[in-house]
């Protein structure tokens, strides 16, 4: 057996080599999508609550029918021309981060049950020796959150960082905090 | 029997010790950007065992050869950088994207924020991007990257590297790693190459210098192979 190489951070240079697959709008190229189009805006800080101006956040969802853009997705549900489920942007001076994109559908839990509606988040920064991995879920899906098995195994007190809160016409604010009180919820994939 | 979609074959965890902790206190940046609560483990759903898949159509002509472009040769070393990219069971990944970047030969980034008093090289963006073929096999001709200073603390010296990203098939496989090179001296210094806690992890951040792929009277040859994670499932076979 060999062992996965080590992870290393991707340094404040990123950008030279990961601008290409920049991809802000995942619905740009799938006129035919349908769905709820949504816009998701945020901010990553630090632990003294300082904005991350040298990172990067990738998304990877399924589309609204719940199928995921993927060989191991063998389910009998439509896929949509033009919507691979990724996104990639830089975070701006602010820390913030912005993505145009379609809720995405329930996809099975290990159980066979439904999740509730997420996006897989992966950060990416200088002072990171490995990306962090968290999921964004919607505020407006509190059923669907309630009984999801991932949020179960979240402590209560911290599952609201996971949930991204109406803020606007199908706009969601959700905000990713490295470290401190606020501390958005990261797992172990 | 294929695993069903909602049980998919989960990846196997990193053994003891091969991948770093967030917080590594040498590397300075570390102490306000990692996670200080612990992380919570989840099995692999479809979320996880799922990816997107990038590939040979997005890599044009070229872009595995930083050395060509703009209208001239950079100046520095050439060298030539191949592999293999294998997941933990030995088994080739076919058709993966590589984005890789580095310094110049001077030890400077063609990037806004690099403040380094070294000179850039018109002839040298430091970006490049390939994708491995049937048999996991990657290539990149480059310039060797010098070294540079950074901030961390007094007299900081990074080693040379280039770095690499890859996503493999699946969110859980996702890589962005860095590749050093054989008997550089500053790598008992650098927090980022030392903060691998496992000896022999951290040595195959290394490249091999290659006689098999070296071009006489033109580019020194050095082998990196790139391990992503594997299926922790008994092949039925």
């Amino acid at each position: 057996m060999l062992y996965a190489t080590a992870s290393q951070t991707v340094g404040p240079y990123l950008h030279i080599g990961l601008s290409g697959l920049d991809c802000a709008d995942l619905i740009a190229e799938a006129p035919e999508l349908a769905g709820q189009r949504i816009v998701i805006e945020g901010r990553v800080t630090d632990g003294q609550g300082e904005p991350v101006p040298d990172g990067m956040v990738e998304i990877w969802q399924a589309n609204p029918a719940g199928r995921y853009r993927h060989p191991d997705d063998t389910r009998d549900l439509p896929l949509v021309p033009g919507f691979t489920g990724f996104g990639r942007v830089p975070t701006g001076p602010d820390g913030g981060f912005r993505f145009v994109t379609v809720k995405p559908g329930a996809v099975p839990d290990t159980a066979g049950g439904p999740q509730a509606p997420h996006i897989m988040v992966s950060v990416f920064m200088r002072g990171l020796v490995k990306h962090v991995a968290t999921r964004l879920y919607f505020a407006d899906e509190s059923a669907a959150n309630a009984a999801d098995g991932v949020l179960s195994r979240v402590p209560a007190d911290r599952r609201a960082t996971l949930i991204a809160q109406p803020a606007g016409q199908d706009t969601y604010r959700w905000d990713v905090v490295l470290q401190g009180a606020a501390e958005t919820v990261f797992f172990d994939i | 029997m294929p695993p069903s979609p909602a049980r998919p074959d989960p990846y196997r965890r990193p053994y003891w010790d091969t991948q770093p902790p967030y917080r590594f206190d040498p590397y300075v940046s570390t102490q306000l950007r990692s996670p200080a609560q612990p992380l919570i483990a989840l099995p692999h759903s479809l979320s996880e065992v799922t990816g997107p898949a990038f590939g040979a159509e997005f890599v044009r002509e070229g872009d595995n050869d930083l050395t060509v472009g703009n209208g001239g040769e950079p100046i520095g070393e050439r060298i030539l950088v191949t592999g293999r990219v294998l997941d933990e069971n030995g088994r080739p990944v076919p058709n993966a994207l590589i984005e890789v970047w580095q310094a110049n030969a001077a030890g400077r980034y063609l990037h806004k924020r690099d403040q380094h008093d070294a000179p850039l090289d018109p002839h040298f963006s430091g970006e490049g991007r390939t994708a491995t073929d049937a048999n996991g096999h990657y290539q990149f001709k480059t310039i060797r990257p010098g070294a540079y200073p950074w901030r961390n603390h007094h007299n900081a010296w990074r080693p040379q590297h280039l770095h690499f990203s890859l996503f493999g098939n699946a969110y859980a496989t996702r890589l962005v790693t860095q590749m050093y090179f054989p008997g550089d001296p500053l790598l008992p210094f650098d927090p980022i190459f030392n903060c691998v806690p496992d000896e022999r992890a951290r040595n195959r951040l290394i490249a091999a210098l290659d006689w098999e792929t070296t071009q006489p009277q033109h580019a020194l040859g050095y082998r990196f192979d790139i391990v992503l994670r594997g299926r922790d499932a008994t092949p039925m076979e």
